[in-house]
């Protein structure tokens, strides 16, 4: 396949950042499209240019560390992939491809394609966790988990925190991310007994990071890579409610 | 320096109880007095981190990623082990410790790996309690899978995400702590050198991936969890930032490395399909449970499929060669790794592989499907149920069991695993090698520790499914909290140490120094450049089999190799900014010198054992075949300043309550 590939490029957080054209031939189908940027990446080298950063590492879908927002969508086209599970027979031969980072005012550009996301670190910070020291568990069997609900449990909590319900919110709501952590931990009862302080504290440090309201627009859970889904949230806001109600 | 292994004295089952008994501690006042450096926050570096935290300590952790969260630990899939004895099954310490030393073949430590079953059940507790999702029976409690080279059940999962799961327990923890300001998270950091004050571990030397600056941290003691080094073969399924650096750093400054040619080549991994391939991805050994092996009996049905001709399901069942099961009945497709992916090469060799490049055979689900779906068909009270029917069942069952498997399979190799065997191929997965510790998991530089992957501790030569995750975490929850009061009780009066030392501006200039000479070559070759070629020379030379005349080519064409990238490699950008060529350059200059290391290792272990095949020590039917009368001992090496020059220091093997065999699972 030959290819033109548009990718934003910036500096530093400081600087204003543009898009720079560049041609691709001889790109394999079966190629990863991460496998595409390396190709590129060496062949700017080669030219005597500064290769593009961006983020990956597992390159299996898994560490959430890839995040790059393509033709307009989180993680590109198809559903339920990250941008290194894309390969490159999604697209045509000819095609023009734009590639940009994550954009929201709580995930800073680093450098090109490489965004900040120590925001999400800090939510889980705030209650995203199970009050229980190394040494104090009781026998794993001696509290049996419904299986329905040990399934929902993980089921939310196979998010992979790569931000992409972010950068496609026109809000840049975290609430799909934070709302999986919530149910995870409230749907078990390990979690319960905390389960109240934890959405008043998680929520809180989601508004102070900086990231926007949800407005029921449901894009996060089209693009979520891990098909987090919307019901998550609606579990957040009732627990986030009746929390409100009983705290004082 | 001296190689004891500090065993306690005693039976074995007491070993742990008797020494934990009697070493020192530090009381809670003083732990506050106290910093430790963890690097690396995988399973075992999260772990460790979190638990000593919690226990008092001040903790700075490091991890190149962007979060704590995504160590490479995240990828692992399959489950983790445990003597639980849930599935009444027959199960014990004892037989987790037995299946894990013969898994290993007899080239492990009798009494760490006894420790490793006796605190694994604990770990299972822990990470329920932390809100770990393990997979459940209807009724409510823990289910459990079997994996290969054993007989029980004792492996506890969640979906194909077991590493997810178990590092996010591991990570929330960490938050925890880093909320309450007891651990201080450097993310986005690199260690590029252990600072040594007085002979103990003192501090390191950091990069600061964003900004390029090079800085300074100190600490009582340090503990090194960063990880395997499999990516010398650059492809492997780790993750692509995984690395050697911070092991090799240490092994320059005094610590030994041990039994470094020991690699694990996983047996089900996709193959290769094309030069710019950069990793491999592994299908979870898991799927061994119920899928077969096979590759066509007749040499016309291989060309057949090579050209698509014939689609595999084409081939009637008495043209197939289930070679596993036909070599070895009774553990047949669950035989432990290092046996399966031989007898892959085998067949791939003798010319039977099933794709173009003749590197691929198939691993068949159509009878456990129709199995499952059978059996789904009687419980849902459905009788006579057509072949429809049983499929569409049988299809739910796999999805559920192994859904994400199949999905990512399919994603990767547009092939859809329900209708058509999956082609797989071995692949570099794991080392069981890496930096010697003894039984408080210290390496011989006093103050500095190795933990999981990192070090070469309870795996011996191979390592069985499942279990690097419990070890991982035995090495962070269970052992170094204790362990480490040991050496620590010393340091209560020894206050903060300066950074503004000597020894700290010796460190730094070094790692400066070779951020400039990066910085300023003007080679006109990508790092990935050298470090395929590198891969390729271990893969050729010192892969799934070695012999000596191979080796001591590699280790000769390595030492040109390393001579040329010096020379020849160009690394673009600056080094006061983000700058991930910069990255692998300093990644793969140590891997150029580590390959060297394995080569003469493997060449020095004159024998086979587990993962590490010399050809020229088989049995008449090919497997491995190993010499204990000269090779029973751990193998460290003493780094002298070339790693061809390495020297060597026998850790005897000393089996006292296990009888060596040549292992069989026929
Ligand atoms: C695809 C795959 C599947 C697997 N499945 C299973 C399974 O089902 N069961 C099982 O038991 N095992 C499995 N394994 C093996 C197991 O996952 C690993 O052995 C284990 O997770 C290693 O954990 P670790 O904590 O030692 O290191 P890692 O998880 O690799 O963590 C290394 C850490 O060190 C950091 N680091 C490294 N170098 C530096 C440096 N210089 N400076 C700062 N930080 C540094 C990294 O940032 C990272 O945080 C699998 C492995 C792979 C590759
Ligand atoms: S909810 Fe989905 S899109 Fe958002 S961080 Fe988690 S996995 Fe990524
Ligand atoms: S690189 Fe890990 S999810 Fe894409």
């Amino acid at each position: 396949m030959n290819l033109t590939i548009k990718v934003w490029r910036q500096d530093g957080p400081s600087d204003k950042g543009k898009m720079v054209d560049y041609k691709l031939t001889d790109i394999s189908p079966d190629q990863s499209f991460l496998e595409m940027m390396d190709v590129l990446n060496n062949q700017i080298i080669e030219e005597g240019g500064e290769p593009i950063a961006f983020d990956h590492d597992c390159r299996e879908g898994i560490c959430g560390m890839c995040s790059m927002y393509i033709n307009g969508e989180a993680h590109g086209p198809g559903r339920g992939v990250t941008t290194c599970q894309l390969h490159m027979r999604s697209f045509n031969d000819g095609d023009t491809i734009y590639v940009e980072p994550w954009r929201a005012k709580a995930f800073p550009v680093i450098k090109d394609l490489v965004v900040d996301r120590t925001s999400f670190d800090r939510i889980i910070a705030s209650g995203g966790y199970v009050s229980v020291n190394t040494g104090a568990a009781q026998d794993a069997n001696a509290l049996p988990v419904n299986k329905d609900d040990a399934d929902a449990a993980f089921d939310a909590a196979t998010c992979i925190g790569c931000g992409a319900c972010v950068a496609t919110c026109k809000n840049s709501s975290a609430m799909l991310f934070v709302s999986a952590k919530v149910s995870q931990l409230s749907l078990l009862p390990q979690g319960k007994v905390e389960a109240h302080d934890r959405v008043l504290n998680m929520v809180k440090q989601m508004d102070e990071e900086g990231f926007g309201n949800c407005t029921n627009t449901g894009a996060c859970e089209v693009e979520c890579p891990k098909g987090i889904s919307l019901e998550n949230i609606a579990r957040m806001n009732r627990e986030f409610m009746f929390a409100s109600l009983t705290n004082k | 320096m001296s190689l004891d292994s500090k065993i306690p004295e005693g039976p074995i089952a007491e070993k742990w109880t008797n020494h934990k008994n009697n070493i020192k501690l530090v009381n809670p006042a003083n732990k506050r007095l106290i910093d430790v450096i963890v690097i690396g926050t995988g399973l075992a570096g999260g772990s460790a981190a979190a638990s000593l935290a919690e226990m008092g300590y001040n903790v700075k952790a490091f991890c190149f990623q962007d979060s704590p969260r995504r160590a490479h630990s995240i990828a692992a899939q399959g489950g983790i082990n445990a003597a639980k004895n849930y599935q009444n099954d027959g199960d014990s310490t004892y037989r987790l410790f037995y299946d894990t030393v013969k898994g290993g073949d007899y080239r492990s430590r009798e009494a760490n790996v006894y420790r490793l079953a006796e605190v694994s059940a604990n770990i299972i507790d822990q990470c329920v309690a932390q809100g770990v999702p393990f997979a459940r029976e209807y009724g409510g409690l823990l289910d459990n899978r079997s994996f290969g080279g054993v007989q029980v059940s004792r492996t506890f999962y969640a979906k194909g995400q077991t590493g997810q799961q178990l590092l996010l327990g591991a990570y929330s923890a960490m938050e925890r702590q880093i909320g309450k300001g007891k651990i201080q998270m450097y993310d986005r950091h690199e260690m590029l050198d252990l600072v040594v004050v007085d002979g103990k571990a003192r501090g390191i030397i950091a990069r600061n991936l964003i900004n390029g600056e090079i800085e300074r941290h100190s600490a009582h003691a340090v503990l090194i969890c960063s990880g395997g080094y499999g990516n010398v073969f650059f492809l492997s399924t780790n993750a692509m930032g995984s690395n050697a650096t911070a092991a090799w750093k240490i092994h320059q400054k005094g610590a030994h490395f041990a039994n470094p040619c020991y690699t694990q080549i996983h047996p089900t991994c996709i193959p290769v399909s094309g030069d710019y391939q950069s990793k491999l991805t592994l299908m979870s050994e898991s799927l061994r449970n119920d899928g077969r092996i096979w590759v066509p009996k007749k040499k016309e049905d291989v060309e057949a499929i090579r050209s698509g001709k014939l689609r595999p399901r084409e081939i009637k069942e008495e043209d197939r060669d289930y070679y596993l099961e036909r070599r070895y009945p009774s553990f047949g497709n669950l035989v432990p790794r290092d046996v399966a992916s031989r007898a892959a090469k085998e067949r791939c060799d003798a010319g039977y592989g099933v794709n173009q490049t003749g590197e691929a055979v198939f691993l068949d689900f159509a009878s456990a499907i129709m199995r499952y779906g059978r059996e789904a068909a009687n419980v849902q009270g459905i009788h006579n149920p057509d072949e429809k029917t049983i499929k569409k069942l049988g299809d739910e069952v796999i999805a559920n069991k192994y859904g994400n498997l199949f999905q990512m399979y399919e994603k990767i190799t547009d092939d859809n695993p329900y209708e058509t065997p999956m082609k797989i191929y071995p692949a570099v997965h794991y080392t069981m090698g890496g930096v010697w510790v003894d039984y408080n998991l210290m390496t011989s530089i006093p103050g500095c520790y190795a933990l999981g992957e990192a070090n070469f501790s309870d795996h011996g030569a191979n390592r069985l499914g499942a279990s690097a995750l419990m070890q991982g975490l035995a090495d962070g929850y269970f052992v170094i909290p204790y362990t480490i009061g040991d050496y620590l009780a010393d340091d209560i009066r020894t206050g903060t140490i300066p950074t503004d030392t000597p020894e700290f501006d010796a460190a730094e200039k070094a790692v400066q120094e070779r951020i400039n000479h990066f910085m300023n070559n003007k080679g006109s070759k990508p790092v990935d450049h050298f470090h395929k070629r590198l891969g390729k020379i271990m893969w050729e030379k010192c892969g799934m089999a070695r012999n000596e005349k191979g080796l001591k080519e590699a280790i000769a064409e390595i030492q040109e190799l390393r001579k040329e990238f010096w020379a020849d490699v160009k690394v673009p950008g600056t080094a006061n900014s983000f700058n991930q060529e910069l990255e692998k350059a300093g990644r793969v200059a140590d891997f150029l010198e580590l390959g060297e290391l394995m080569c003469l290792d493997a060449l020095t272990r004159a024998e086979s054992c587990g993962g590490h095949f010399r050809e020229e020590s088989q049995t008449d039917e090919g497997e491995a075949m190993r010499n204990d009368k000269d090779f029973t001992y751990v193998a460290a090496w003493e780094y002298t300043g070339e790693p061809s020059a390495a020297k060597l220091h026998k850790e005897e093997l000393k089996y006292e309550n296990i009888e060596l065999k040549q292992r069989s699972y026929k």
